[in-house]
Protein backbone atom coordinates (compact mmCIF):
# COMPACT_ATOMS: atom_id res chain seq x y z
CA UNK A 1 0.00 0.00 0.00
CA UNK A 2 1.39 3.44 -0.63
CA UNK A 3 0.04 4.85 2.76
CA UNK A 4 2.14 8.23 2.09
CA UNK A 5 -0.35 8.78 -1.28
CA UNK A 6 -3.34 7.59 0.83
CA UNK A 7 -2.31 10.45 3.59
CA UNK A 8 -1.49 12.72 1.05
CA UNK A 9 -5.20 12.79 -0.62
CA UNK A 10 -6.73 12.31 2.57
CA UNK A 11 -5.53 15.31 4.04
CA UNK A 12 -5.62 17.81 1.30
CA UNK A 13 -9.30 16.77 1.13
CA UNK A 14 -9.70 17.91 5.07
CA UNK A 15 -7.95 21.04 4.18
CA UNK A 16 -10.74 21.77 1.95
CA UNK A 17 -12.76 20.81 4.75
CA UNK A 18 -11.38 22.80 7.40
CA UNK A 19 -10.70 25.78 5.28
CA UNK A 20 -14.69 26.39 5.20
CA UNK A 21 -15.46 25.05 9.08
CA UNK A 22 -17.39 27.74 10.14
CA UNK A 23 -19.90 27.15 6.79
CA UNK A 24 -19.22 23.27 8.22
CA UNK A 25 -19.98 23.49 11.53
CA UNK A 26 -22.48 26.38 11.47
CA UNK A 27 -24.64 25.01 8.75
CA UNK A 28 -25.85 21.36 10.77
CA UNK A 29 -25.85 22.99 14.31
CA UNK A 30 -28.33 25.47 12.82
CA UNK A 31 -30.36 22.92 10.80
CA UNK A 32 -30.67 20.46 13.81
CA UNK A 33 -31.72 23.36 16.20
CA UNK A 34 -34.51 24.30 13.75
CA UNK A 35 -35.85 20.57 13.30
CA UNK A 36 -35.96 20.33 17.49
CA UNK A 37 -37.83 23.61 18.11
CA UNK A 38 -40.43 22.40 14.63
CA UNK A 39 -40.54 19.15 15.33
CA UNK A 40 -39.70 18.21 19.08
CA UNK A 41 -40.84 21.31 20.82
CA UNK A 42 -43.80 22.58 18.79
CA UNK A 43 -45.20 19.23 17.11
CA UNK A 44 -43.87 17.15 19.53
CA UNK A 45 -45.29 18.11 23.01
CA UNK A 46 -48.77 17.17 21.07
CA UNK A 47 -46.97 13.44 20.40
CA UNK A 48 -47.11 10.72 22.64
CA UNK A 49 -43.90 8.91 23.59
CA UNK A 50 -43.13 6.60 20.69
CA UNK A 51 -41.83 3.33 21.84
CA UNK A 52 -41.29 4.38 25.71
CA UNK A 53 -39.16 7.11 24.32
CA UNK A 54 -40.32 10.94 23.95
CA UNK A 55 -40.82 11.92 20.71
CA UNK A 56 -38.00 14.65 20.74
CA UNK A 57 -35.19 12.35 21.88
CA UNK A 58 -36.96 9.57 19.60
CA UNK A 59 -36.10 11.73 16.10
CA UNK A 60 -32.51 12.39 17.28
CA UNK A 61 -31.00 8.92 15.76
CA UNK A 62 -33.12 10.24 12.81
CA UNK A 63 -31.82 13.55 12.53
CA UNK A 64 -28.42 12.01 12.98
CA UNK A 65 -28.73 9.59 10.35
CA UNK A 66 -30.76 12.20 7.48
CA UNK A 67 -27.25 14.53 8.11
CA UNK A 68 -24.88 11.89 7.92
CA UNK A 69 -25.97 10.17 5.08
CA UNK A 70 -26.68 13.13 2.96
CA UNK A 71 -23.56 14.67 4.09
CA UNK A 72 -21.27 11.33 3.45
CA UNK A 73 -22.96 11.82 -0.58
CA UNK A 74 -22.19 15.13 -0.82
CA UNK A 75 -18.84 14.70 0.53
CA UNK A 76 -17.46 11.79 -1.49
CA UNK A 77 -19.58 13.06 -4.90
CA UNK A 78 -17.73 16.39 -4.69
CA UNK A 79 -14.14 15.27 -3.33
CA UNK A 80 -13.71 13.25 -6.69
CA UNK A 81 -15.84 15.31 -9.24
CA UNK A 82 -14.21 18.68 -8.30
CA UNK A 83 -10.47 16.73 -9.84
CA UNK A 84 -12.51 15.65 -12.38
CA UNK A 85 -13.94 19.06 -12.88
CA UNK A 86 -11.11 21.37 -12.59
CA UNK A 87 -8.51 18.73 -14.69
CA UNK A 88 -6.42 17.46 -11.94
CA UNK A 89 -7.35 13.70 -12.04
CA UNK A 90 -4.56 13.35 -14.58
CA UNK A 91 -2.35 13.73 -11.13
CA UNK A 92 -4.04 10.74 -9.81
CA UNK A 93 -4.44 8.85 -13.34
CA UNK A 94 -0.32 9.13 -13.87
CA UNK A 95 0.72 8.54 -10.05
CA UNK A 96 1.70 4.88 -8.66
CA UNK A 97 -1.78 4.62 -6.61
CA UNK A 98 -4.28 1.69 -7.11
CA UNK A 99 -8.00 1.98 -6.81
CA UNK A 100 -7.94 1.33 -3.43
CA UNK A 101 -5.88 3.58 -2.28
CA UNK A 102 -7.63 6.50 -3.73
CA UNK A 103 -10.84 5.12 -2.76
CA UNK A 104 -9.73 4.76 0.83
CA UNK A 105 -8.25 8.76 0.78
CA UNK A 106 -11.17 10.06 -0.62
CA UNK A 107 -14.14 8.67 1.18
CA UNK A 108 -11.87 8.61 4.11
CA UNK A 109 -12.34 11.99 4.30
CA UNK A 110 -15.44 12.33 3.11
CA UNK A 111 -16.67 10.12 6.23
CA UNK A 112 -14.51 11.67 8.54
CA UNK A 113 -16.15 15.03 7.79
CA UNK A 114 -19.76 12.98 7.71
CA UNK A 115 -18.66 11.49 11.33
CA UNK A 116 -17.49 15.13 12.19
CA UNK A 117 -20.60 16.60 11.23
CA UNK A 118 -22.84 13.74 12.71
CA UNK A 119 -21.22 14.50 16.83
CA UNK A 120 -21.95 17.91 15.90
CA UNK A 121 -25.63 17.00 15.52
CA UNK A 122 -25.50 14.50 18.57
CA UNK A 123 -23.77 17.39 21.01
CA UNK A 124 -26.39 19.73 20.04
CA UNK A 125 -29.38 17.60 20.61
CA UNK A 126 -28.17 17.33 24.03
CA UNK A 127 -29.36 21.08 24.99
CA UNK A 128 -32.60 20.13 23.76
CA UNK A 129 -33.56 16.59 25.36
CA UNK A 130 -31.74 14.28 27.47
CA UNK A 131 -30.41 11.24 25.67
CA UNK A 132 -28.58 8.23 26.89
CA UNK A 133 -26.97 5.80 24.69
CA UNK A 134 -27.33 2.33 26.04
CA UNK A 135 -25.14 0.44 23.31
CA UNK A 136 -22.57 3.00 22.62
CA UNK A 137 -20.36 0.89 20.74
CA UNK A 138 -22.94 -0.42 18.32
CA UNK A 139 -24.15 3.39 18.20
CA UNK A 140 -20.16 3.98 17.10
CA UNK A 141 -20.28 0.98 14.45
CA UNK A 142 -23.59 1.94 12.80
CA UNK A 143 -22.50 5.79 12.38
CA UNK A 144 -19.01 4.73 11.16
CA UNK A 145 -20.59 2.32 9.11
CA UNK A 146 -22.70 4.66 7.51
CA UNK A 147 -20.63 7.31 6.97
CA UNK A 148 -18.43 4.96 4.87
CA UNK A 149 -20.84 3.04 3.09
CA UNK A 150 -22.73 6.59 1.96
CA UNK A 151 -19.44 8.22 1.30
CA UNK A 152 -18.40 5.57 -0.97
CA UNK A 153 -21.93 5.98 -2.84
CA UNK A 154 -20.88 9.21 -3.06
CA UNK A 155 -17.78 8.73 -4.43
CA UNK A 156 -19.80 6.33 -7.38
CA UNK A 157 -22.00 9.43 -7.91
CA UNK A 158 -19.43 11.83 -8.42
CA UNK A 159 -17.62 9.73 -10.72
CA UNK A 160 -20.89 8.76 -12.94
CA UNK A 161 -21.66 12.73 -12.28
CA UNK A 162 -20.94 14.48 -16.11
CA UNK A 163 -22.67 18.02 -13.98
CA UNK A 164 -23.25 19.95 -11.05
CA UNK A 165 -26.64 19.28 -11.87
CA UNK A 166 -25.78 15.57 -12.01
CA UNK A 167 -24.26 15.67 -8.80
CA UNK A 168 -27.11 17.18 -6.88
CA UNK A 169 -29.80 14.45 -8.90
CA UNK A 170 -29.27 11.30 -7.02
CA UNK A 171 -28.98 12.93 -3.18
CA UNK A 172 -32.04 15.11 -3.98
CA UNK A 173 -34.57 12.61 -5.80
CA UNK A 174 -33.10 9.45 -4.25
CA UNK A 175 -31.71 9.96 -1.10
CA UNK A 176 -33.28 12.21 0.66
CA UNK A 177 -37.08 10.81 -0.08
CA UNK A 178 -35.35 7.42 1.48
CA UNK A 179 -34.26 9.05 4.02
CA UNK A 180 -37.35 10.99 5.70
CA UNK A 181 -39.58 7.76 4.41
CA UNK A 182 -36.92 6.03 6.07
CA UNK A 183 -38.50 6.53 9.62
CA UNK A 184 -36.48 9.75 10.68
CA UNK A 185 -39.33 10.95 12.33
CA UNK A 186 -41.91 8.03 13.09
CA UNK A 187 -41.15 4.40 13.91
CA UNK A 188 -42.57 2.09 10.65
CA UNK A 189 -45.10 0.51 13.62
CA UNK A 190 -47.23 3.61 13.50
CA UNK A 191 -48.17 2.86 9.29
CA UNK A 192 -50.71 0.88 8.00
CA UNK A 193 -49.43 -2.46 7.31
CA UNK A 194 -49.49 -2.51 3.46
CA UNK A 195 -46.83 0.49 3.73
CA UNK A 196 -45.27 -1.33 6.82
CA UNK A 197 -44.52 -3.95 4.17
CA UNK A 198 -43.78 -1.66 1.07
CA UNK A 199 -41.03 0.45 4.09
CA UNK A 200 -38.89 -3.19 4.64
CA UNK A 201 -37.70 -2.35 0.51
CA UNK A 202 -36.21 0.88 2.06
CA UNK A 203 -32.98 0.05 2.88
CA UNK A 204 -32.59 3.07 5.09
CA UNK A 205 -35.03 1.80 7.24
CA UNK A 206 -32.69 -0.82 8.58
CA UNK A 207 -30.23 1.60 9.35
CA UNK A 208 -31.97 4.16 11.08
CA UNK A 209 -33.99 1.22 13.21
CA UNK A 210 -30.27 0.02 14.32
CA UNK A 211 -29.29 3.37 15.07
CA UNK A 212 -32.25 4.13 17.09
CA UNK A 213 -31.70 0.48 18.47
CA UNK A 214 -28.18 1.81 19.55
CA UNK A 215 -29.87 4.59 21.88
CA UNK A 216 -32.66 3.31 23.31
CA UNK A 217 -33.10 -0.84 22.89
CA UNK A 218 -35.64 -0.35 20.84
CA UNK A 219 -35.83 -1.31 16.78
CA UNK A 220 -38.24 -1.54 13.80
CA UNK A 221 -36.63 -4.74 12.37
CA UNK A 222 -34.05 -6.90 14.49
CA UNK A 223 -30.56 -5.03 15.01
CA UNK A 224 -28.71 -8.19 13.00
CA UNK A 225 -30.66 -7.39 9.99
CA UNK A 226 -29.35 -3.60 10.13
CA UNK A 227 -25.89 -4.35 10.56
CA UNK A 228 -26.19 -6.97 7.50
CA UNK A 229 -28.12 -4.81 5.92
CA UNK A 230 -25.54 -1.70 5.52
CA UNK A 231 -22.24 -3.87 5.41
CA UNK A 232 -23.64 -5.29 2.56
CA UNK A 233 -24.46 -1.91 1.39
CA UNK A 234 -20.72 -1.10 1.94
CA UNK A 235 -19.51 -4.05 -0.02
CA UNK A 236 -21.79 -3.44 -3.15
CA UNK A 237 -20.15 0.33 -3.43
CA UNK A 238 -17.35 -1.26 -3.06
CA UNK A 239 -17.70 -4.19 -5.55
CA UNK A 240 -19.04 -1.10 -7.74
CA UNK A 241 -15.79 1.27 -7.36
CA UNK A 242 -13.32 -1.51 -8.09
CA UNK A 243 -15.27 -2.57 -10.83
CA UNK A 244 -14.94 1.47 -12.27
CA UNK A 245 -11.69 1.48 -11.67
CA UNK A 246 -10.52 -1.91 -13.21
CA UNK A 247 -12.42 -0.97 -16.71
CA UNK A 248 -11.77 2.94 -16.51
CA UNK A 249 -15.51 4.02 -16.61
CA UNK A 250 -15.99 7.81 -16.95
CA UNK A 251 -11.97 8.53 -15.58
CA UNK A 252 -9.98 6.62 -18.51
CA UNK A 253 -10.19 6.85 -22.02
CA UNK B 1 18.98 0.21 -22.52
CA UNK B 2 16.60 3.36 -23.40
CA UNK B 3 14.59 4.61 -20.47
CA UNK B 4 11.72 4.26 -21.74
CA UNK B 5 11.30 1.97 -24.82
CA UNK B 6 7.56 1.44 -26.79
CA UNK B 7 7.28 -1.21 -28.88
CA UNK B 8 4.23 -1.30 -31.71
CA UNK B 9 1.63 0.63 -29.62
CA UNK B 10 -1.83 0.91 -30.75
CA UNK B 11 -4.38 2.88 -29.55
CA UNK B 12 -8.02 2.48 -30.72
CA UNK B 13 -10.74 4.79 -29.10
CA UNK B 14 -13.96 3.42 -28.01
CA UNK B 15 -15.63 5.34 -31.29
CA UNK B 16 -13.26 3.44 -33.38
CA UNK B 17 -10.58 6.18 -34.14
CA UNK B 18 -7.32 4.95 -34.19
CA UNK B 19 -5.43 7.28 -32.48
CA UNK B 20 -2.03 5.35 -32.56
CA UNK B 21 -0.96 2.99 -35.44
CA UNK B 22 1.69 0.63 -33.73
CA UNK B 23 4.64 3.00 -32.78
CA UNK B 24 7.45 1.92 -31.79
CA UNK B 25 10.36 4.09 -30.10
CA UNK B 26 13.11 4.31 -27.79
CA UNK B 27 14.13 7.50 -25.61
CA UNK B 28 17.38 7.24 -24.57
CA UNK B 29 18.30 8.40 -20.70
CA UNK B 30 19.46 11.87 -20.38
CA UNK B 31 18.05 13.05 -24.11
CA UNK B 32 15.35 15.94 -24.70
CA UNK B 33 13.30 14.43 -27.35
CA UNK B 34 10.93 16.49 -29.22
CA UNK B 35 7.50 15.25 -30.90
CA UNK B 36 6.66 17.07 -33.66
CA UNK B 37 3.09 16.82 -35.32
CA UNK B 38 0.15 19.35 -35.87
CA UNK B 39 -2.72 18.97 -34.14
CA UNK B 40 -4.74 15.37 -33.87
CA UNK B 41 -1.50 13.74 -34.88
CA UNK B 42 -1.73 11.20 -31.82
CA UNK B 43 1.40 13.19 -29.86
CA UNK B 44 -0.78 13.74 -26.41
CA UNK B 45 -2.51 10.41 -26.83
CA UNK B 46 0.96 8.53 -26.85
CA UNK B 47 2.05 10.72 -23.64
CA UNK B 48 -0.97 10.07 -22.17
CA UNK B 49 -0.97 6.37 -22.89
CA UNK B 50 2.44 6.14 -21.52
CA UNK B 51 1.70 8.16 -18.40
CA UNK B 52 -1.41 5.98 -17.49
CA UNK B 53 -4.12 8.23 -18.53
CA UNK B 54 -5.24 6.07 -21.19
CA UNK B 55 -5.44 2.82 -21.70
CA UNK B 56 -2.87 1.25 -23.77
CA UNK B 57 -4.55 -0.66 -26.75
CA UNK B 58 -1.96 -3.16 -28.20
CA UNK B 59 1.81 -3.37 -27.53
CA UNK B 60 4.07 -2.43 -24.73
CA UNK B 61 6.05 0.50 -23.02
CA UNK B 62 8.53 0.35 -20.78
CA UNK B 63 9.91 3.21 -18.50
CA UNK B 64 13.20 2.35 -16.47
CA UNK B 65 12.41 -1.29 -17.41
CA UNK B 66 9.35 -1.72 -15.78
CA UNK B 67 6.05 -2.18 -17.98
CA UNK B 68 3.48 0.38 -17.27
CA UNK B 69 0.94 -1.82 -16.66
CA UNK B 70 2.07 -4.62 -14.78
CA UNK B 71 5.04 -2.86 -13.24
CA UNK B 72 2.73 0.74 -12.63
CA UNK B 73 4.02 1.59 -9.28
CA UNK B 74 7.69 1.60 -10.48
CA UNK B 75 7.30 2.97 -13.71
CA UNK B 76 5.00 5.93 -12.66
CA UNK B 77 7.61 6.53 -9.88
CA UNK B 78 10.30 7.43 -12.44
CA UNK B 79 7.75 9.50 -14.47
CA UNK B 80 6.57 13.09 -14.15
CA UNK B 81 3.83 14.60 -16.50
CA UNK B 82 3.33 18.79 -17.48
CA UNK B 83 -0.04 18.77 -18.86
CA UNK B 84 -1.21 20.60 -21.97
CA UNK B 85 -3.92 22.55 -20.59
CA UNK B 86 -3.53 24.42 -17.32
CA UNK B 87 -5.25 21.69 -14.10
CA UNK B 88 -4.73 23.55 -10.56
CA UNK B 89 -7.02 23.72 -8.00
CA UNK B 90 -7.91 27.29 -8.02
CA UNK B 91 -7.59 27.48 -4.09
CA UNK B 92 -4.74 25.62 -3.19
CA UNK B 93 -1.54 27.76 -2.39
CA UNK B 94 1.62 26.57 -4.51
CA UNK B 95 3.73 24.91 -1.87
CA UNK B 96 1.23 22.99 -0.81
CA UNK B 97 0.46 21.52 -4.02
CA UNK B 98 3.23 20.43 -4.88
CA UNK B 99 3.73 18.97 -1.58
CA UNK B 100 0.66 17.25 -2.31
CA UNK B 101 2.24 15.26 -5.59
CA UNK B 102 5.48 14.22 -3.77
CA UNK B 103 3.11 12.82 -1.06
CA UNK B 104 0.85 11.20 -3.93
CA UNK B 105 3.74 9.25 -5.58
CA UNK B 106 5.19 7.87 -2.17
CA UNK B 107 7.58 10.25 -0.79
CA UNK B 108 8.87 11.00 2.52
CA UNK B 109 8.19 15.08 3.17
CA UNK B 110 11.28 17.13 2.22
CA UNK B 111 10.32 20.71 2.37
CA UNK B 112 14.28 21.69 1.51
CA UNK B 113 13.63 19.85 -1.79
CA UNK B 114 10.74 21.40 -2.79
CA UNK B 115 12.12 24.55 -2.29
CA UNK B 116 14.64 24.14 -4.01
CA UNK B 117 12.50 23.26 -7.02
CA UNK B 118 10.40 26.31 -6.81
CA UNK B 119 13.31 28.68 -6.84
CA UNK B 120 14.72 26.92 -9.26
CA UNK B 121 11.44 28.02 -11.10
CA UNK B 122 11.34 31.38 -9.80
CA UNK B 123 8.30 30.11 -7.69
CA UNK B 124 9.67 30.51 -4.26
CA UNK B 125 8.13 34.09 -3.71
CA UNK B 126 4.67 32.76 -4.79
CA UNK B 127 4.65 29.74 -2.51
CA UNK B 128 1.74 31.25 -0.18
CA UNK B 129 -0.27 32.42 -3.02
CA UNK B 130 -3.52 30.58 -4.18
CA UNK B 131 -3.04 29.62 -7.88
CA UNK B 132 -5.90 31.02 -8.91
CA UNK B 133 -3.81 34.22 -8.43
CA UNK B 134 -1.26 33.31 -10.72
CA UNK B 135 -0.37 34.48 -14.05
CA UNK B 136 -0.62 31.70 -17.27
CA UNK B 137 3.12 31.05 -17.30
CA UNK B 138 3.25 31.03 -13.14
CA UNK B 139 0.67 28.44 -13.27
CA UNK B 140 2.55 26.27 -15.55
CA UNK B 141 5.97 26.90 -13.54
CA UNK B 142 3.48 25.20 -10.74
CA UNK B 143 2.48 22.34 -12.92
CA UNK B 144 6.39 21.35 -13.60
CA UNK B 145 7.14 22.34 -10.16
CA UNK B 146 4.36 19.25 -9.30
CA UNK B 147 5.61 17.47 -12.08
CA UNK B 148 9.39 17.28 -10.61
CA UNK B 149 8.43 17.24 -6.66
CA UNK B 150 8.76 13.26 -7.10
CA UNK B 151 12.35 13.49 -8.04
CA UNK B 152 11.42 11.76 -11.65
CA UNK B 153 14.04 10.62 -14.23
CA UNK B 154 12.00 11.02 -17.08
CA UNK B 155 9.60 14.39 -17.68
CA UNK B 156 7.11 14.91 -19.98
CA UNK B 157 5.85 17.79 -20.84
CA UNK B 158 2.44 18.14 -23.46
CA UNK B 159 2.52 21.55 -25.58
CA UNK B 160 4.73 22.94 -22.60
CA UNK B 161 4.59 26.33 -24.90
CA UNK B 162 1.02 26.35 -26.74
CA UNK B 163 -0.70 29.85 -26.33
CA UNK B 164 2.42 31.00 -24.46
CA UNK B 165 3.52 34.55 -25.61
CA UNK B 166 7.28 34.95 -27.17
CA UNK B 167 9.10 35.51 -24.38
CA UNK B 168 7.87 33.02 -22.11
CA UNK B 169 8.33 30.46 -24.63
CA UNK B 170 12.37 31.52 -24.30
CA UNK B 171 11.79 31.31 -20.43
CA UNK B 172 10.35 28.17 -20.90
CA UNK B 173 13.19 26.89 -22.94
CA UNK B 174 15.48 28.30 -20.59
CA UNK B 175 13.91 25.87 -17.80
CA UNK B 176 13.93 22.61 -19.77
CA UNK B 177 17.54 23.26 -20.87
CA UNK B 178 18.09 23.58 -16.68
CA UNK B 179 16.43 20.54 -16.03
CA UNK B 180 18.17 19.05 -18.35
CA UNK B 181 21.17 19.64 -17.14
CA UNK B 182 20.12 18.25 -14.13
CA UNK B 183 20.12 14.73 -15.66
CA UNK B 184 16.13 14.70 -16.44
CA UNK B 185 15.19 12.96 -19.48
CA UNK B 186 12.66 15.09 -21.34
CA UNK B 187 10.22 14.22 -23.74
CA UNK B 188 8.12 17.26 -25.10
CA UNK B 189 5.29 17.80 -27.62
CA UNK B 190 5.19 20.93 -30.09
CA UNK B 191 3.60 22.08 -33.18
CA UNK B 192 6.54 24.48 -33.55
CA UNK B 193 9.71 23.47 -35.22
CA UNK B 194 11.37 26.35 -34.01
CA UNK B 195 11.06 24.98 -30.71
CA UNK B 196 12.04 21.44 -31.47
CA UNK B 197 14.88 23.31 -33.27
CA UNK B 198 16.25 25.21 -30.05
CA UNK B 199 15.62 22.56 -27.27
CA UNK B 200 15.65 19.05 -28.56
CA UNK B 201 19.00 16.66 -29.14
CA UNK B 202 16.61 14.29 -31.39
CA UNK B 203 13.33 14.91 -33.49
CA UNK B 204 10.47 12.76 -34.19
CA UNK B 205 7.79 13.58 -36.13
CA UNK B 206 4.63 11.76 -35.80
CA UNK B 207 1.15 12.28 -37.60
CA UNK B 208 -1.88 10.29 -38.11
CA UNK B 209 -0.80 7.97 -35.14
CA UNK B 210 2.62 7.29 -37.19
CA UNK B 211 5.61 8.27 -35.99
CA UNK B 212 7.19 9.22 -39.36
CA UNK B 213 10.61 9.25 -38.24
CA UNK B 214 12.84 9.95 -35.53
CA UNK B 215 16.14 11.81 -36.25
CA UNK B 216 19.24 13.65 -34.58
CA UNK B 217 17.97 17.64 -34.70
CA UNK B 218 21.15 18.68 -36.75
CA UNK B 219 20.15 15.55 -39.75
CA UNK B 220 16.51 16.51 -39.27
CA UNK B 221 16.88 20.77 -39.40
CA UNK B 222 18.92 20.64 -42.31
CA UNK B 223 16.44 18.67 -44.12
CA UNK B 224 13.29 20.88 -42.67
CA UNK B 225 15.82 24.34 -42.74
CA UNK B 226 15.16 24.84 -45.94
CA UNK B 227 14.09 28.62 -46.50
CA UNK B 228 12.74 31.51 -48.99
CA UNK B 229 14.10 34.78 -49.22
CA UNK B 230 11.94 37.18 -51.09
CA UNK B 231 13.74 40.07 -52.77
CA UNK B 232 11.52 42.96 -53.90
CA UNK B 233 13.23 45.41 -56.03
CA UNK B 234 11.62 49.04 -56.87
CA UNK B 235 12.03 48.68 -61.24
CA UNK B 236 10.97 45.98 -62.44
CA UNK B 237 13.04 43.56 -64.59
CA UNK B 238 12.67 42.24 -67.88
CA UNK B 239 15.27 39.28 -67.25
CA UNK B 240 17.78 38.69 -64.83
CA UNK B 241 20.83 41.06 -65.12
CA UNK B 242 24.16 38.28 -66.16
CA UNK B 243 25.96 39.52 -62.99
CA UNK B 244 23.45 37.78 -60.95
CA UNK B 245 22.76 34.74 -63.59
CA UNK B 246 24.59 31.81 -61.95
CA UNK B 247 22.90 32.81 -58.28
CA UNK B 248 20.58 30.69 -58.59
CA UNK B 249 17.75 33.27 -58.47
CA UNK B 250 14.41 33.19 -59.93
CA UNK B 251 13.10 35.85 -61.11
CA UNK B 252 8.75 36.61 -60.46
CA UNK B 253 6.73 37.39 -63.63
CA UNK B 254 6.11 40.96 -63.10
CA UNK B 255 9.84 41.11 -62.69
CA UNK B 256 9.83 42.53 -59.50
CA UNK B 257 10.71 40.16 -57.22
CA UNK B 258 13.87 38.03 -56.92
CA UNK B 259 13.62 34.79 -54.90
CA UNK B 260 16.20 32.45 -53.72
CA UNK B 261 16.11 29.23 -51.65
CA UNK B 262 18.84 28.83 -48.70
CA UNK B 263 19.18 26.28 -46.02
CA UNK B 264 19.05 28.50 -42.74
CA UNK B 265 20.85 26.02 -40.40
CA UNK B 266 23.56 25.42 -42.37
CA UNK B 267 26.85 28.01 -41.50
CA UNK B 268 26.48 29.90 -45.00
CA UNK B 269 23.77 30.76 -46.24
CA UNK B 270 24.89 32.97 -49.02
CA UNK B 271 23.28 35.55 -48.62
CA UNK B 272 25.57 38.61 -47.67
CA UNK B 273 26.92 37.88 -50.90
CA UNK B 274 24.41 37.71 -52.56
CA UNK B 275 22.48 41.00 -51.58
CA UNK B 276 26.27 42.59 -52.16
CA UNK B 277 25.90 40.77 -55.82
CA UNK B 278 22.35 42.26 -56.15
CA UNK B 279 23.64 45.99 -54.87
CA UNK B 280 26.68 45.74 -57.56
CA UNK B 281 24.39 44.88 -59.96
CA UNK B 282 22.04 48.37 -59.45
CA UNK B 283 19.34 47.28 -58.48
CA UNK B 284 17.42 48.90 -55.70
CA UNK B 285 15.74 46.79 -52.88
CA UNK B 286 12.68 48.05 -51.23
CA UNK B 287 11.52 44.72 -49.17
CA UNK B 288 12.78 41.91 -47.51
CA UNK B 289 10.71 38.63 -46.31
CA UNK B 290 12.02 35.30 -45.93
CA UNK B 291 9.43 31.98 -45.43
CA UNK B 292 9.83 28.34 -44.29
CA UNK B 293 8.20 25.30 -45.24
CA UNK B 294 4.61 24.41 -42.88
CA UNK B 295 4.47 21.59 -41.25
CA UNK B 296 1.63 20.26 -43.18
CA UNK B 297 4.39 20.60 -46.12
CA UNK B 298 6.79 18.41 -44.69
CA UNK B 299 4.44 16.10 -43.97
CA UNK B 300 3.72 16.03 -47.29
CA UNK B 301 7.33 15.90 -48.56
CA UNK B 302 7.97 13.30 -45.89
CA UNK B 303 5.30 11.00 -47.14
CA UNK B 304 5.93 11.64 -50.75
CA UNK B 305 10.09 10.43 -50.06
CA UNK B 306 8.47 7.15 -48.94
CA UNK B 307 9.54 7.42 -45.41
CA UNK B 308 6.55 5.50 -44.01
Amino acid sequence: MNWKAIWAIYASEMTRFFRTLAQSFLSPVLSTSLYFVVFGAAIGSRIDQVDGVSYAAFIVPGLVMLSVITQSITNGAFGIYFPKFVGTIYELLSAPVNFLEVVVGFVGAAATKALFIGVVILATSTFFVDLTVQHPLAMVAFLVLTCLSFALLGFIIGIWAENFEQLQLVPLLIVTPLVFLGGSFYSISMLPPFWQTVTLFNPVVYLISGFRWAFFGVADVPVGFSLLAITGFACICLAAVWWIFRTGWRIRN
Amino acid sequence: MSIVEIENLRKIYAGGFEALKGITLGIEEGEILALLGPNGAGKTTLISTICGITMPGEGTIRVGGHDVVRDFRDARRMIGLVPQEIYLEPFTRVFDTVRFSRGLFGKPKDDAYIEKILRQLSLWDKRESRTQELSGGMKRRVLIAKALAHEPRVLFLDEPTAGVDVELRKDMWDVVAELKSSGVTIILTTHYIEEAEAIADRVGVINGGELLLVEDKDVLMARFGQKELHIEITEPLSEMPAALADRGLRLSEDGRMLSYTFVSTGERTGITALLNDIAQAGLVMCDLRTEESSLEEIFVSLVKEGVV
